[in-house]
């Protein structure tokens, strides 16, 4: 039953093709991300760390370093290198995930780590690497997306030189409908065209350091995701900006 | 000068405004490179750093164990990813080279001065006064960037807890700091200082409030009990 008015007003947005009409499961409007929260410093033992919860997503992440890179072979002389891991933790996830890298997590550690480096300034810390370890705590999609920001806000806590902050949200087409911060639910939507996933990351300067495109999508419709995009983007930039400043609002802040 | 709070890509400063040390120079605007506090001193704007890894420099005095000995010298841990050696020849006096351990040995504590820094590691030297073994007393570790905010502006913050311990303070620039007193009570005492410090260290005019600190918690206090008495 809830499904049959469920659609009926999903078609009801596409006959008219009326933005204000389109109605998301969880009642947001399709510019409206989930509520937000962000902490720094929550790991005492890391040189810097934060957490990030968008929804129901929690994602933590430490930055150890600059450190000697070892194994030897994989110093670079010339400068230093990122290193990230993201890792979902096997209670993150309804169904348990065997605690050991997939391929999906390998994968998205390579994407966090593209879409950081263009922000760091390592040239400093020739042979040295940043390990940067992602945890997502619970999953509500908008993983990676959750990662990059916490890792973003670790790095800048952890003294890392860099030239700007990067932010990090999913864009995706609901049918025929572009709407920011998808969650779960909507990421599993499957009438009319389906659902369409884009995580965009960019800078505060907006300068685009990750994208990607998970479905169908016409050009036009991605120019229109990628601008919404940016612009909560920039909302989730002074949330970071906020999260970090409050670390030692009230002066009495622990050892780092 | 007023200081405030900055992050990475944060903009710090309009027009004419020189950069400096953590900041660039972006068209007409100033900007902030790394998070720390911004301070303006006339032109120049720059970002002190309040976290992250010790970074050494040459003529740093540190503290570290000694971690390894080899026939000429010894390995001396002063941060988490950083061994410096001391080689035999910076030690001021004759060492019988079978016999190192009459200067120190394995898991002793050192203070010493970083000589050189280059590609192949770091050298110290225990040559000027003050330096060499550690024989007692007791170490205390803070997060480097605080080290500046405990040895305060011209040495006025460590001078006021070793007038009020008693103690003989060694700040190592690594975070680690070795106090040592004539008593374990005064050296708890300056211990609790510093920790005082390090969790105060972004308020302005600390000095005072650490100088209240101690008319409340201090040893004078205790000692016009004692007069009292």
């Amino acid at each position: 039953m809830t499904k049959d008015t469920h659609k009926s007003k999903i078609s009801g947005a596409t006959e008219s093709k009326d933005s204000v009409g389109f109605k998301r499961p969880d009642g947001r409007k399709i510019d409206e991300m989930r509520e937000i929260s962000a902490k720094v410093g929550v790991i005492p033992n890391a040189d810097g760390s934060a957490m990030f919860q968008s929804g129901k997503t929690i994602a933590i992440a430490a930055v150890y370093g600059p450190k000697t890179m070892h194994p030897q072979h994989k110093q670079d002389n010339s400068t230093g290198l990122l290193r990230c891991t993201y890792n979902m933790i096997s209670f993150s996830v309804t169904d348990r995930i065997r605690p050991r890298p997939s391929k999906r997590s390998q994968e998205i550690s390579k994407i966090s780590e593209w879409a950081l480096s263009p922000v760091l300034m390592l040239e400093k810390y020739p042979n040295k690497v940043v390990d940067v370890e992602i945890s997502i705590l619970q999953a509500d999609a908008g993983t990676r997306c959750a990662g990059i920001n916490a890792a973003a806000m670790a790095l800048a806590h952890a003294g890392i030189p860099m030239k700007d902050m990067v932010s990090s949200v999913s864009v995706g087409k609901l049918d025929k409908q572009i709407v920011v911060d998808l969650s779960k639910e909507e990421e599993d939507f499957e009438e009319g065209e389906g659902a369409t996933d884009i995580p965009v990351s960019c800078t505060h300067s907006g300068d685009i350091t990750h994208l990607q495109l998970d479905g169908k999508i016409s050009a036009e419709e991605l120019k229109e995701a990628i601008s919404l995009g940016k612009k909560a983007c920039g909302d989730i930039y002074e949330i970071q900006k906020q999260a970090l400043k409050d670390t030692y609002k009230d002066l009495q802040g622990e050892k780092k | 000068m007023t200081r405030k709070i900055v992050i990475p890509g944060e903009i710090i400063g309009k027009g004419d405004f020189l950069p400096g040390e953590g900041t660039q120079k972006k068209g007409d605007e100033v900007v902030a490179m790394r998070f720390g506090l911004a301070e303006e001193s006339g032109k120049l704007i720059k970002v002190i750093p309040i976290s992250g890894v010790y970074e050494p420099r040459r003529g740093n005095v540190v503290i570290g164990e000694v971690t390894n000995m080899i026939s000429n010298g010894w390995f001396i841990k002063i941060g988490p990813d950083d061994v410096g050696f001391l080689p035999l020849t910076e030690v001021p006096r004759f060492v019988n080279k079978d016999n190192l351990d009459e200067v120190m040995s394995l898991g002793d504590m050192a203070v010493a001065d970083i000589s050189i820094i280059n590609r192949r590691g770091i050298d110290l030297s225990i040559r000027s006064r003050g330096l060499g073994k550690i024989e007692d007393g007791m170490i205390v570790e803070v997060n480097p960037y605080k080290v500046p905010r405990i040895i305060g502006r011209e040495g006025s913050m460590i001078k006021l807890i070793k007038d009020e311990t008693g103690c003989n303070i060694t700040v190592g620039q690594n975070g680690l700091i070795w106090i040592k007193g004539n008593s374990v009570d005064d050296e708890l005492l300056a211990k609790k200082a510093i920790l005082e410090i390090t969790r105060k260290s972004m308020i302005d005019g600390l000095t005072e409030k650490i100088e209240n600190w101690f008319k409340a918690n201090g040893k004078s206090k205790t000692k016009k009990v004692d007069e009292k008495k």
